[in-house]
């Protein structure tokens, strides 16, 4: 593509934070802190031994990013906290300024950090639609010809002339949305936003983006944590990693890669007594899983048609009757995939207890994977009371022998087993 | 070929460059900010609206019993009522133009911190909707002083008064530009904001509003008049009530002073607000 097709074009920008303490605060003190400095003594403002931090100490939350953006693509940026993707969008959006490094701009830019930035709770949900356009940068004869949409789309229209401090949380975020969503920008820049409203609203709102940016050809630079939204929206996309920029490209490989920085620990032994538990079972309980161990394994990569042994030592204060134990999986998105159940394990002893168990994931695809261990018994009611509920108890790999590759974020988590030809011939 | 950019963020601007075109292409904003600024003020209060007329009121009563009637200060001869309204409007709206634009950055923190849009636009329509306020006073006065010229009082309104757009003019720059120098320092120093309150409050007492100019030396009133809102206040005095005198000299020094400030304050509250976010 030629130069006259960039939308944004990103030289080396960086962005530095000083560490620490910003001044002192008063004016006072900074006059203080400066005839010292003059007559070249201690700072009398500075803490004992936090001086070099203070004066020093500096944080990149950008360290040179270069990016070219092209009109028309949806480009979404990821990263985890930190990464630096708020700074660079601030930057963007001339919230702050940037330390070194420019940005080429060819076209209007808006943003959206925020939703319903300025409405005023006093304002009718109408006189709200015409300020918070006017903040966003639409003339008042752009939000006239515009008013009768942004109600139609915020499903408001009933409230529309009743102050919005009256309003729902929910209506109040659609309304400000529908302004924000009507904007006649070139350049659409979003943190978020799109996480409001009922289900159904956020896919009203999915839909209206990657319908302004497909038929009139707008920009958008959309940073997310949620995976889903970034698929459906974006066509390229950047991932951030301590202020860098470490891959720029296709959308796919771009989660893979993200979530491989959040990659887990898959070693074969977890210790399992300070693990994450579930809230109503961190303490007092009477049974405590104390570890798994996957035997015969130097890391946990499993392939889908072995079966695995584990070693799981239980912990148990008393004695305890018609125990079973539940497996539960987890899939990278934190979606629960599938459980599987060992019933009626016999009986606990007071005291350490060892159990050893097969194990099989046939009919899971492969992928990375978190097991949940949940240890019940049944009284003799017949009711059933979970004991023990480790959420992250061990994390592992599936692998697969068969040929043929499975794309999970389009085909699911499940392989059911394979549909058998019973016939096929010519008519 | 150059291509031709619309936006270029650098992390530098020229010094010298006010903007003002940009504060121009988003007139409809100041507008609305005004509209919302009236509209909203006096939601839920009994009052509503008269606020507006009871507070000049109320001081100009007090200043009457207080300086007029007990400490006996000299009027130039006018009714003590109108010589102290007629300061007392035109102070008023000196102070809350530089009070409300003096913490236009700690104010909307959450706002500039989120969207972009000319910053200069917060002041601005403060001023303006400040100017809502004085219109309604001055209606007030206007009131007062015919009730006293048809009960035959010494009053002689000059062409000086038809200045007076031009005074309230001066006062918006200078309370802008004074309001803006501080806002732009209390990003980082908070202590300014306390400045602020008991500042003004000083302020008033080295200006015409309660002495009359003509109670004093020669020195004494060219002292006086080094303040650039004292000349304002006593040609308003001069040209609605016909008394004290028209320092038109002083008045030029005045707006000269007035536009040095606002220009100085343009320039440093561009330079703030690109990076205001990092440390306030």
């Amino acid at each position: 593509m030629s130069e006259k097709d960039i939308a944004i074009k990103i030289e080396g920008l960086k962005k530095e934070y000083r560490l620490g303490v910003i001044g002192g605060g008063t004016l006072q003190g900074d006059i203080q802190s400066w005839i010292a400095r003059k007559r070249g003594k201690e700072d009398p403002n500075s803490q004992i031994g936090a001086k070099a931090y203070a004066r020093n100490e500096r944080f990149l939350a950008l360290d040179g990013i270069d990016l070219t953006i092209y009109k028309g693509e949806r480009i979404g940026i990821i990263g985890h906290n930190g990464a630096g993707k708020s700074t660079l969008l601030k930057i963007l959006s001339r919230v702050t300024a940037p330390t070194q490094g420019r940005i080429c701009v060819d076209g209007r830019i808006s943003s959206m950090l925020e939703v319903g930035t300025g409405f005023h709770g006093e304002l009718t949900g109408r006189e709200n639609i015409y300020l918070n356009g006017a903040i966003l940068g639409m003339s008042r004869s752009e939000v006239s010809r515009k008013i009768d949409q942004i109600i139609d789309f915020s499903e408001c229209r009933q409230f529309i002339d009743t102050p919005v401090k009256r309003y729902s949380s929910g209506m109040y975020v659609k309304l400000a949305f529908s302004v924000s969503a009507h904007l006649d920008a070139d350049i659409l820049v979003m943190d978020e936003v799109l996480a409001v409203g009922d289900m159904k609203f956020q896919h009203k709102c999915l839909e209206k983006m990657s319908e302004v940016s497909r038929s009139e050809g707008r920009t958008v630079l959309y940073v997310s944590h949620n995976m889903n939204t970034i698929r459906q929206l974006c066509d390229r996309c950047v991932v951030l990693d301590h202020g860098k920029l470490i891959f720029d490209g296709d959308v796919e490989e771009a989660i893979g890669l993200y979530s491989d920085i959040h990659k887990k620990d898959i070693a074969s032994y977890h210790d399992l007594r300070e693990a994450k538990r579930y809230i109503g079972r961190r303490d007092n309980r009477i049974v405590t899983f104390e570890s798994i161990e996957f035997l015969n394994k130097e890391k946990n990569t499993f392939y889908d048609d072995e079966d695995v042994t584990a070693r799981i030592m239980i912990n148990s204060e008393t004695k305890l009757d018609r125990v079973s134990i539940r497996f539960g999986y987890f899939d990278m998105y934190d979606r629960k995939i599938a459980s599987s159940l060992c019933m009626d394990i016999g009986t606990l002893e007071k005291g350490e207890n060892e159990l050893v168990v097969g194990m099989s994931f046939a009919g899971m695809v492969p992928s990375s994977y978190r097991g949940e261990l949940i240890l019940f018994n049944i009284d003799s009611f017949g009711t059933l009371h979970e004991q023990d509920i480790v959420l992250e108890a061990y994390y592992f790999d599936l692998e697969s022998r068969k040929e043929y590759e499975w794309n999970q974020l389009k085909w699911g988590s499940i392989r059911l087993k394979d549909v058998i030809k019973k016939k096929l011939k010519k008519l | 070929m150059e291509k031709k950019w619309t936006t270029i963020i650098e992390p530098k601007k020229k010094l010298f460059d006010l903007r003002l075109k940009e504060l121009w292409e988003y007139r409809d904003l100041v507008y609305l900010f005004v509209k919302r600024d009236f509209s909203t003020k006096y939601k839920q209060t009994i009052l509503g609206p008269l606020w507006f007329i009871i507070q000049p009121l109320f001081v100009t009563i007090v200043q009457t019993v207080v300086f007029g009637n007990m400490a006996k200060l000299p009027t130039d001869g006018v009714p003590q009522f109108l010589f102290y309204m007629a300061g007392n409007i035109m102070w008023i709206y000196f102070s809350t133009c530089l009070s409300n634009t003096s913490n236009t950055f700690t104010g909307n923190a959450s706002i500039f911190g989120k969207i972009y849009f000319p910053r200069l636009t917060t002041p601005v329509s403060n001023v303006i909707s400040s100017l809502v306020n004085f219109f309604i006073q001055f209606v007030m006065f206007l009131g007062f002083l015919v009730y006293f010229i048809a009960r035959g009082s010494d009053i002689h309104i000059t062409w000086v008064a038809a200045l007076t757009p031009l005074m309230v003019l001066e006062m918006a720059i200078l309370g802008m530009g004074c309001g803006i120098i501080i806002s732009s320092l209390t990003t980082k120093y908070r202590d300014l904001q306390v400045m602020v309150s008991f500042g003004i409050q000083l302020w008033m007492y080295f200006s015409p509003v309660i002495i009359a100019s003509s109670s004093l030396s020669e020195g004494g009133y060219t002292a006086l008049m080094c303040n650039p809102v004292s000349p304002v206040i006593e040609l308003m005095r001069y040209g609605w009530l016909g008394s004290g005198t028209a320092p038109m000299l002083f008045w030029g020094i005045s707006w000269i002073v007035s536009i040095i400030v606002l220009f100085i304050g343009i320039v440093i509250f561009n330079r703030v607000e690109r990076t205001f976010m990092d440390t306030v």
